[in-house]
């Protein structure tokens, strides 16, 4: 709560005088990338053993800070609620955030922020004991719910229950955590947010006694986000992104990426890489940008895989997050 | 600097205005003591978190004071154990982070409290679990404002039969017992007006319907853990202003009292009390207006209050951080405002008047 009045002192003060200097030149300078990221969120961001911040979001970060700074480690991690995270970014405390943000008409039109594309297509579900006997979220009728409050889940589940003419109860937490000590205690009968954050809480919860319900009531587009009105810094977001995406396409990984910088011979490829073209002069970086970017951060499947996938505590499938022609939805504009 | 802050903020695409507060806010709120729902604007919800702040700074208000009266005078007995018990109590509570408290009795309420299929039942209709306290909520039906009037009729009664008394005590020195006729009075006349109108009154009392309780009224466990702590906790500050007033009043006025032939009791009531209430009460109003800006601390247990509602969940839909964060704090600087007028007008009514 401090720091959203600080937050918020800092918006009228910084807002009131002009900070719109190019995000770019700024984190040139600086020689660091300010990044706001989750306070602890299993899989997207979470301290490791080794005092470093690692995890999905953080390697979107990473991978900027690759781009732009030539060492992915140039990294300065902002903890941020969801309640800070836009006023934070609005006033230039951070660089761009990658927070699990959900990509909205609201959010996009009338924070004076962009979204620089998806890293992680979510959809919000239900977390209940097995004990409670439930199998669909439409015997939900009447039940009591924890969660996170500053979410778009909140108007879902106020939506959800309208459109099925059920009763519900919410109890709104300030943290994640109270809102797994909570639902622990009993006070509610189910957690509802993004599945990702379903999957996230398991790894601490007891897994023979919960599940996942298999409705997903939204859409969570999930992204990283940048202050509207620097499109040269929008851009640079958005295609390191694409880049990460189109790696995997491609089958260029963090091992072979050097050997393929050498021997390959396909031209997508190269230009990728840095090798042919001037892929990255166009977006004002080194060439080497997009080959920075996956020998330092890896591919989007390395990176899900590392942070997400089945072979983790979180054990999430890629589903519609395989890339297109595996099936998911995930699809980079060409490198052209 | 507000010129260039709108333009400013104009220029990077961020809404402003207050028109947000007529749209639809979307979300719902756990409790409210006004109707509303998903549908509401956001300026109900303004109206929801100011209300749930004023209840359970209310309830805090009122039981801290009743608590740290009692503890500082508890302190100052002469009985060895009381006053070591009251002694602990301060210093434990005072000592301790308030936000710390909440968060310790909320989760202890949590844990020691069975699920909802396995309720406690406290007399008749009153069910406790971890969905909270429920009992059964009062209905008036037709006929039950007579009751209300006869009510105010009966206290009317009361007070000019103690005037009654008064003058006939400073006429003859007679002292008349009012007290037990006082009682009869209070209940006997509502209750034969109630009788007399049919039962205007019913009760809908909780009934388990699937997960929960439904029906009655319930109080959360974050409305109980809250108004729990902030009143034990602000208890201890009324209380070394009640014993630090009580100390105050000079040794002289007890040892006359006492020469007066008046027993312990009369002489803290008639002549202690009243003076140390003259040197309590301006720090007792400084903690009554703490409990309204504790009650912030709610956002922690998801207690629906001002700050938990407006600036939480309502900035976070609409983005729109420094309208609301304005509106919030004149919310409570209002409330801080009016708190210390009136306790000032009391104040003013009790101090010595200058010779």
């Amino acid at each position: 709560m401090k720091k959203i009045l600080k937050l918020s002192l800092i918006a009228i003060a910084v807002i009131g005088m002009n900070v719109n200097a190019g995000t770019f030149e700024k984190v040139k300078k600086e020689g660091v990338l300010h990044c706001g990221m989750s306070t602890g969120f299993a899989g997207f961001a979470e301290m490791g053993d080794d005092k470093v911040w690692k995890g999905f979001d953080i390697d979107m970060c990473r991978a900027v800070a690759a781009a732009v700074l030539g060492d992915a480690n140039k990294l300065n991690n902002h903890s941020l609620t969801s309640k800070e995270r836009f006023i934070a970014l609005q006033t230039g405390e951070i660089d761009m955030l990658a927070r699990s943000t959900t990509w909205t008409y609201s959010r996009d039109t009338s924070l004076g922020l962009n979204f620089a594309g998806v890293n992680y297509y979510d959809g919000q579900g239900f977390l209940v004991a097995k004990s409670l006997g439930v199998k669909d979220a439409r015997e939900l009728d009447g039940a009591t719910f924890c969660l996170q409050t500053g979410n778009t889940t909140e108007l879902n589940l106020a939506d959800y229950f309208l459109q099925h003419n059920m009763e519900y109860k919410s109890v709104s937490y300030d943290t994640d955590a109270q809102v797994i000590a909570g639902f622990k205690a009993g006070r509610c009968d189910a957690i509802t947010t993004d599945q990702s954050g379903l999957y996230s809480k398991l790894t601490v919860l007891d897994k023979s006694k919960y599940i996942v319900l298999p409705n997903i009531i939204s859409k969570e587009p999930l992204g990283p986000v940048v202050r509207q009105g620097d499109d040269r810094w929008f851009n640079i977001v958005k295609w390191s992104l694409n880049a990460m995406i189109t790696a995997e396409e491609l089958g260029i990984t963090s091992k072979n990426a050097a050997d393929l910088a050498k021997n390959s011979n396909n031209p997508e490829i190269q230009r990728l890489l840095g090798v042919n073209g001037n892929l990255g002069e166009m977006l004002g970086l080194d060439a080497k940008w997009a080959y920075n970017i996956i020998t330092q951060v890896g591919n989007y499947s390395e990176s899900f895989e590392k942070h997400l996938g089945v072979n983790t505590p979180l054990d999430i499938k890629r589903g519609i997050n395989a890339l297109w022609t595996n099936g998911g939805i995930l699809y980079s504009p060409p490198f052209r | 600097m507000f010129t260039n802050l709108y333009i400013n903020i104009e220029a990077r695409g961020i809404k402003t205005g207050f028109s947000f507060l007529n749209e639809r806010a979307g979300f719902d709120i756990s409790e409210s003591p006004i109707a509303y729902n998903a549908n509401s604007s956001f300026l109900d919800s303004f109206i929801v978190g100011i209300a749930n702040t004023l209840y359970v700074s209310i309830f805090g208000i009122v039981f801290s004071t009743i608590l740290g009266v009692i503890i500082g005078i508890a302190r100052l007995s002469k009985i060895f154990l009381v006053s070591k018990l009251a002694s602990t109590y301060i210093e434990v509570f005072r000592n301790t982070p308030l936000l710390l408290q909440i968060l310790f009795w909320y989760n202890v309420v949590l844990v020691a409290l069975p699920n909802p299929k396995q309720s406690i039942q406290l007399g008749a209709d009153m069910i406790l679990n971890n969905r909270g306290f429920s009992v059964p909520r009062p209905i008036m039906e037709e006929g039950f404002s007579f009751v209300i009037i006869a009510f105010f009729a009966s206290i009317a009664l009361v007070v000019y039969l103690s005037k009654v008394a008064k003058r006939k005590f400073e006429k003859t020195g007679v002292n008349t017992f009012l007290l037990p006729w006082n009682i009869l009075i209070l209940f006997s006349i509502p209750l034969l007006v109630y009788v007399i109108a049919g039962n205007p009154l019913s009760f809908d009392d909780p009934v388990l319907q699937g997960f929960n309780y439904k029906g009655g009224m319930t109080y959360t466990p974050e409305f109980l853990a809250l108004a729990f702590s902030l009143s034990i906790y602000t208890a201890t500050f009324t209380a070394e202003a009640v014993r630090s007033g009580i100390e105050a009043v000079d040794i002289g006025q007890k040892e006359a009292s006492s020469d007066l032939g008046l027993s312990a009791y009369q002489s803290l009531k008639l002549v202690i009390l009243p003076q140390a209430i003259r040197i309590a009460l301006p720090p007792i109003i400084s903690q009554c207006l703490n409990v309204v800006k504790n009650s912030s601390l709610a956002a922690a247990v998801g207690y629906p209050e001002l700050v938990t509602i407006f600036s939480g969940t309502a900035l976070n839909q609409t983005g729109q951080a420094i309208e609301i964060i304005l509106m919030t704090m004149s919310v409570y600087l209002c409330i801080s405002l009016i708190i210390s007028l009136v306790l000032n007008y009391v104040n003013k009514k009790l101090e010595i008047k200058g010779r």
